[in-house]
């Protein structure tokens, strides 16, 4: 079974066709790889559907947008992937 | 249809928030001044507004699934299919489907038939957010009415 991100870096070359290569667990998915909010919705969804969980991109840049957060937390690939790790372990505990 | 306030929906025939699928009607107008220019001779819809109309019945499922509290925008246009013209006076008969819904944004599957043949389908990404003006609620509100948008749907 691959890794998340190796499930997430898959699902980001391929919707946004950005070689696989380039793509790195500390690349920032707006700043380094470029990725605008549109595409981050396809993205979204596939992580959704791959990972059978909702990305909350709402209350993530709910959180950015108030100073909460920084982009960094969500958005680098190793902390994205850090949430989606969280997100699966707590619907699989039915949390 | 009312093609020069950009209100493509007529009537809503089934609209399921359970299983979260719409139908809807819609009659091209015989006449309009679109028509002149697309085309001299050989009026057709245009295929943007065909999708237009795809995305308003797409969009009048997500009001009812979010209770007229959040606006979906469309967003993205994915696998348009134009299979056929739809001259003026065609009836359509316009479905939708919620493909995911996810937070702050959702994706339709939608088509448009006529006499029962499809016509037109698309895949459909909006994003939502609350009502950003209580003017555009309004408006929503008043076309709901006029399109006969079954509001007791919305208190099961």
């Amino acid at each position: 079974m691959s890794s998340t991100f190796d499930q997430v870096a898959t699902i980001i070359a391929e919707t946004c066709d950005i070689p696989r290569d380039t793509i790195t667990p500390d690349s920032h998915a707006i700043d380094d790889l470029g990725i605008d909010s549109l595409d981050f919705l396809d993205i979204a969804f596939a992580i959704d559907k791959a990972f059978g969980i909702k990305l909350p991109l709402e209350k993530w840049t709910q959180e950015v947008n108030d100073g909460k957060a920084t982009t960094e937390q969500y958005f680098v690939l190793k902390n994205l992937c850090a949430r989606i790790d969280e997100l699966v372990a707590a619907k699989n505990s039915g949390t | 249809m009312r093609i020069e306030y950009f209100e493509l929906i007529d009537r809503i025939l089934e609209l399921n928030l359970d299983e979260k699928t719409i139908k809807v009607e819609a009659r091209v107008p015989q006449e309009s001044t679109i028509f002149e220019g697309h085309f001299p001779g050989y009026p057709i819809m245009p295929g943007v507004l065909l999708i237009e109309s795809m995305a308003q019945t797409s969009g009048w499922l997500l009001l009812g699934m979010f209770k007229f509290e959040r606006m979906p925008f469309l967003a993205a246009v994915k696998e348009a299919k134009m299979r056929g013209f739809v001259p003026p006076g065609e009836v359509l008969t316009l479905e939708a489907s919620v493909v995911h819904e996810g937070s702050g944004y959702a994706i339709t599957d939608a088509k448009i038939k006529v006499g029962g043949k499809l016509r037109c389908n698309s895949t459909l990404t909006f994003s939502h957010v609350p009502f950003p003006h209580p003017d555009l609620r309004g408006h929503m509100d008043a076309v709901a009415k006029r399109i006969g948008f079954p509001l007791q749907a919305l208190q099961s």
